[in-house]
């Protein structure tokens, strides 16, 4: 555990420390002078669009951030040679990747909660409302969410030979998921056989990212989601992410790491 | 001059060392695919066998694709052998456990640029679970040998190629190891830099340490090792005590490669 707590803090570190954070601060910036214009408009509607405009940018960031950063990581250990000194102690494979895994998905967890709070407290002042429990939730599961993304991408880096073809193929499969997994099911139900046994077995293989977004119970400022779900959502992700790690040190536990 | 490529002073100088075995090599076989389909396969590494004992400084010098760093890539776990075994202190190389007493400097390796001397030797210290108070001590000592105590604050991005082969070694002298792997430890140093790192082998020597290092450097082989082992084409030519080896043949160190090696220098016009 030292050892996959050491790998992590590597990547933290790295993350606060290059550009990509103050990325971060810019984006978080923009939402709250966003947030802040709500000031100036009484209608219920703008506010509520507003609302779901800094939500999406939130996704969108985090997304950006979660893909990028785990994209690189093991190619820059290859590149960079960090990799000969680091396996050349008692470290293996599969703790390299848990390691990688646990610092990209807590550098993701501390740029949301950075966007969170900032979009919580401008929200809420100008609202009157504090729904801290949809918040979290909101929060909670969009990061478990990024932890399927991270440990997804992970994999792709290790299997596709160059990091921007990762990132690219990654933020085109998650666009996917997001955007038409959840309308799978129906249209397997319009198919002829065997293409509609082919759909829905793809709709229940695809871990179902969509199903983590709870944007809308913010905007609307709806009750907070039964605990159960986020329990079951919780577990869900679990599932994939153990699957994915899994897959990821397979292949890189005996790929040869030439100089 | 004819030289065999027999086994004449090697293993019995191995074996006259007396210390325990600390990496032992046998019949190892190192092939690499062709690429494309229908390519032969490439053989790096032809039924190599070696034993190095404790407190040994050993040479293991070769022309370039010659097999020297698939040996290495094999000894540190980063590749499988094709075929045969190789050993850490008794411990199979395939098992992280055998790599808890090694260090290992490679060639040209560019340290995470945005940590400082002093983290970097943190977080590998933190590998090795080494205690904080006993980190610290270490972290300061290492960088008083490597000559980098005024820079230990400095992100690694601004060292030059010779301050980050020199915070290369402190990395690997961290867990205070009884064998050192260095590969090519002296390339790209200035010549203080390369007097340094061999000022450095000789006190691991004098500590009792194993040091197994390829170099092309010969004088530099020659000056600090115990033996040496010439690889070519993949199979150990000749190895030897250096001071057997040299009387044996009647010639330095680097004419002896280079007759092994089939070198004809080009006559002058």
């Amino acid at each position: 555990m030292n050892t996959v707590l050491a790998l992590a803090n590597i990547v933290i570190k790295e993350l606060y420390r290059r550009k990509d954070f103050y990325v971060l601060f810019v984006l978080t910036a923009v939402i709250t002078l966003l947030m802040g214009a709500i000031r100036f408009f009484h209608d219920p509607q703008i506010v509520r669009d507003l609302k779901e405009i800094c939500l999406l940018l939130v996704w969108i960031a985090a997304l950006i951030i979660a893909i990028t950063t785990a994209a690189r990581q093991i190619p820059a250990e290859r590149e960079s040679r960090t990799i000969f000194p680091l396996l050349a102690k008692p470290v293996t494979r599969g703790q390299l990747v848990i390691g990688k895994f646990l610092g990209c998905w807590l550098a993701t967890g501390i740029a949301l909660v950075i966007f969170y709070l900032f979009f919580g407290i401008m929200s809420g002042a100008h609202e009157d409302k504090w729904p801290l429990l949809s918040l979290f939730q909101a929060f909670w599961l969009q990061w478990v969410m990024l932890a399927v993304v991270v440990a997804m991408v992970l994999l792709g880096s290790i299997v596709f030979s160059a990091p921007s073809a990762n990132v690219t193929i990654c933020f085109f499969v998650v666009l996917g998921i997001l955007t038409l997994a959840g309308h799978l099911n129906q249209v397997a139900l319009q198919q002829q056989e065997p293409l509609s046994t082919m759909t829905y077995t793809v709709y229940f293989l695809l871990p179902h990212l969509e199903w983590f977004d709870i944007r809308k119970f913010i905007v609307f400022n709806w009750p907070p989601v039964p605990w159960r779900y986020c329990f079951l959502a919780t577990l869900y992700a679990f599932v994939y992410v153990a699957l994915f790690l899994f897959s990821t040190w397979l292949v890189f536990r005996r790929k040869a790491l030439t100089a | 001059m004819n030289i065999e490529t027999s086994d004449p002073a090697g293993k019995s100088a191995g074996a006259k060392a007396g210390g325990s075995v600390v990496i032992q090599i046998q019949n190892l076989v190192v092939e690499y695919r062709g690429r494309g389909f229908g390519q032969n396969r490439t053989v790096a590494v032809r039924n190599l066998t070696l034993e190095i004992r404790q407190g040994e400084v050993f040479g293991f010098v070769g022309p370039n694709g010659a097999g020297k760093t698939s040996t290495m890539q094999v000894l540190l776990g980063f590749r499988e052998a094709t075929s045969g075994e190789a050993c850490l202190f008794g411990v199979n190389v395939r098992e992280p456990i055998a790599r808890q007493r090694i260090g290992y400097l490679p060639e040209l390796t560019y340290y995470y640029k945005f940590l400082t001397a002093e983290e970097l030797l943190r977080f590998y210290a933190k590998i090795f679970k080494i205690p904080r108070d006993e980190t610290e001590r270490r972290i300061g000592s290492l960088l008083k040998l490597v000559d980098l105590e005024s820079a230990r604050k400095r992100s690694i991005k601004s060292y030059s190629k010779g301050m980050q082969q020199r915070i290369g070694l402190a990395q690997a002298l961290i867990n205070d190891p009884d064998l050192l792997i260095l590969d090519e430890p002296t390339s790209g140093l200035d010549p203080l830099g390369r007097m340094k790192v061999r000022e450095i082998i000789q006190r691991l020597k004098d500590e009792g340490k194993t040091v197994f290092f390829s170099s092309h450097e010969l004088g530099e082989v020659e000056t600090v090792c115990d033996r040496v082992g010439i690889i070519h084409r993949g199979e150990l030519k000749v190895e030897g005590r250096v001071d057997s080896l040299v009387q044996k043949y009647q010639t330095n160190l680097e004419q002896i490669f280079l007759n092994l090696v089939g070198y004809q220098p080009q006559p002058q016009p």
